[in-house]
């Protein structure tokens, strides 16, 4: 059995990390390029949101490097993410790529489905070293969010131009290396060490703007065409609504790290705009949105997948959030059609804009 | 006191349940006029460009009863049943209505019905609570209106289009009309809100039926077959409308008497992208007559004529060499 997951940003670095603790023979799909997606958008429907297109050209580059098994998640809707893997499969089984598909999901009757497919997965060993897995899964997501945290910051101040994509890549190689829970314990500190030893100018005047949205499309560089750092080199310093290590919190361990944003407290932000929660992460985003105002950002910009129906609800709320709180905010909407020199020309103008809008503000209130 | 509902969305399932409920309450219930021209451009002006056709029109016709009435009823349709929802819109409809300027104030109790059945009652008793204090008056008015939904959906169930059946249950025909002459059977599957709505649709009912077929809707199929069908699905879907609209079709390209299905979509909607894409998978295997309608405000209704022709001149021709003519 050779495991294959989809790619989503730095995922693969805990997951990968997590399957082969376990033992797992694990085929990482080729980075998504151009031409993932290319053979995404052939075989999916059209109207399927771009996720889905990427996930199934993944599958498919994976299938040509010996991959026969998948590995995802589920879900139980709104959001038409939970019937993901099945249409997925259909459309594998229809083009000769049969792969075997084991779907991590909320039990439909009996808490035995969940077991066995988690049984596939980690054969024999036993259930402690399952939750050991799980554990070092958690800590290399952790750390790799820290050192993206760390380049955020670091990139709009950076002296030498391209220093910090250079540390970030060198970080981010040395987390995927470390083997195990106690050699990753130093080379946290040395990734972050990394991180810091990029020359900055402290003292130049950034602007800070909070991507919010539809996780996917947040986490992956490819489909927002790597949005944080084109926003970095603007000398924008970037924070994102979710992080990964932070939605495994939220969603698998409920909660049980203390200490982290959780979506808690964005859904109750959301309350006075967006009273229910719609699915996907749309609520998050509207109470995100209003703590990040509040916390003194100077802009927002709203990411997701054409056509995704939480974004949309979110994005149609949102005027009313920019309108009471005074905060810009831009959305921006990706899919296999989105090109590159618009997408930079509504980021320098948006840039511009703050800019303008800061130094006023600040004549204004002196 | 008067209550407005909008002619969009779930009115086409629950409108007499929602009439007969607060009329029994002394309420005056204004319906919003039908769709036009006018009124999908209320909505678009209003909506965002990315929700779907149906949405962006229920908004228009939330703004076509602004000033005829005191209240708007605008429920929270989260979920109708257990374990399934209706559509990510649904959940935030009231909140997106609630930014336009100009809006009556809503009635948006929230009916979910995805964890127990008895949760419904909690979403009545506040909706009557608008009206009245007296909890038996409620109860009364909440029986009834759910007789008139049964009533209601015995006739979807004979074959009567929602208006029809509407003009039978409001007495406004003697007779229930008579079956069309007709020399096919159709099967269209789609949203009731956008088969339905004549000006959504561009009349596909009426314009098949004057084509000689009988049209057959996925409202026709009973409960019972439509989740046998469905079963045939490798997960249980988690859309109430999708898995209606699934099992459905799954019925009716197994139905030897039914000769070509239309499906008809609205533009960027989510759960269509994948139930019609399990649909037509399904139709492409069984290799049967299959017509893809995308509906968005550009939509011509030149476009939506030709093809409706070419596919019932398709379908008249495959049975014709079929029987050997």
């Amino acid at each position: 059995m050779r495991l294959t997951f989809p790619h989503m940003g730095n995922m693969y670095i805990p997951l990968k990390a997590m399957l082969q603790y376990l033992g797992a023979d694990v085929v990482l799909p080729p980075p998504t390029t151009k031409k993932t997606l290319t053979l995404g958008v052939k075989h999916a429907s059209e109207f399927a949101c771009m996720p889905l297109k990427l996930n199934l050209g993944n599958f498919i580059e994976a299938h040509e490097r010996g991959a026969d098994t998948v590995v995802m998640a589920g879900g139980c809707g709104p959001c038409r993410f939970g019937y993901y893997a099945q249409i997925e499969h259909a459309i594998l089984r229809e083009i000769g790529c049969d792969m075997e598909l084991i779907v991590l999901e909320p039990p439909e009757k009996h808490i035995s489905e969940f077991i066995a497919k988690v049984r596939k997965i980690a054969g024999t060993r036993s259930w402690w070293q399952v939750i050991q897995a799980i554990r070092f899964g958690y800590q290399k997501a952790r750390a790799v969010d820290l050192v993206e945290i760390a380049s955020f910051k670091a990139r709009p101040r950076e002296l030498v131009p391209g220093a910090t994509d250079r540390a970030y890549d060198r970080a981010l190689a040395l987390i995927d290396g470390a083997a195990s829970p106690d050699e990753l314990k130093y080379i946290v500190e040395e990734a972050l060490q990394i991180m810091a030893g990029v020359a900055q100018e402290h003292s130049r005047p950034v602007l800070r703007i909070a991507l919010i949205g539809e996780i996917y499309t947040l986490l992956d560089p490819f489909s927002n065409h790597s949005l944080e750092r084109r926003l970095g080199l603007l000398g924008v310093e970037v924070d994102r609504s979710i992080y990964l290590s932070e939605w495994v919190n939220d969603h698998l361990f409920m909660g049980l790290i203390k200490g982290m944003r959780s979506k808690k407290e964005a859904c109750a932000a959301a309350a006075p705009y967006l009273r229910h929660f719609v699915g996907g992460h749309g609520q998050e985003t509207v109470g995100s949105a209003v703590n990040y105002a509040r916390a003194g950002y100077d802009g927002l910009i709203q990411v997701f997948p054409f056509t995704c129906m939480p974004e949309i609800v979110a994005k149609s709320i949102l005027p009313g959030v920019s309108d009471d709180l005074d905060i810009p905010v831009l959305m921006l909407i990706m899919d296999e059609q989105s090109g590159e020199a618009g997408l930079m020309t509504r980021l320098e103008a948006f840039v511009d804009l703050l800019a303008r809008r800061k130094e006023t503000g600040e004549v204004v209130n002196r | 006191m008067r209550i407005g509902i909008p002619r969009a969305l779930l009115y086409y399932y629950y409108y007499p349940m929602w009439k007969t409920f607060f009329e029994e309450l002394g309420a005056e219930v204004v319906l919003s006029s039908p769709s036009t021209k006018g009124i999908l451009a209320q909505g678009l002006k209003y909506a965002v460009d990315e929700v779907c056709l149906p949405v962006k029109m229920s908004f228009g016709h939330v703004l076509d009863l602004a000033g005829k009435v005191d209240y708007v009823f605008l429920p929270r349709m989260v979920s109708v049943e257990h374990r399934k929802y209706i559509c990510p819109k649904f959940l935030g409809l009231p909140d997106m209505i609630r930014c336009l300027d100009g809006v009556p104030p809503l009635i948006d109790v929230n009916v979910n019905l995805y964890r127990k059945d008895r949760d419904l009652y909690t979403a009545v008793k506040k909706a009557g609570s608008y009206l009245t204090a007296n909890q038996i008056k409620i109860w009364v008015a909440y029986r009834r209106s759910v007789a008139a939904l049964q009533k209601y959906n015995r006739l979807l169930q004979l074959g009567l289009i929602p208006e029809e059946a509407l003009a039978v249950l409001e007495d406004r025909v003697k007779n229930e009309p008579l079956p069309y002459p007709s020399d096919l059977n159709v099967a269209v599957i789609g949203h009731p809100y956008n088969i339905y709505d004549p000006y959504i649709s561009m009349n596909l009912v009426g314009r098949l039926r004057d084509m000689g077929a009988t049209v057959f809707t996925s409202e026709q199929v009973p409960e019972k077959i439509v989740s046998k069908y469905a079963e045939r699905l490798p997960k249980r879907l988690f859309w109430t409308l999708g898995q209606r609209m699934i099992g459905a079709a799954f019925h009716y390209l197994d139905r030897v008497d039914i000769s070509g299905m239309v499906h008809v979509a609205a533009f960027g909607c989510g759960p269509d992208s994948m139930t019609g894409d399990m649909i037509e998978r399904q139709a492409h295997a069984l290799q049967a007559p299959f017509l893809s309608l995308t509906l968005d405000e550009h939509t011509g209704e030149a476009g939506i004529l030709t093809r409706i022709e070419a596919f019932l001149d398709m379908v008249r021709w495959r049975q014709a060499e079929a029987s050997g003519l």
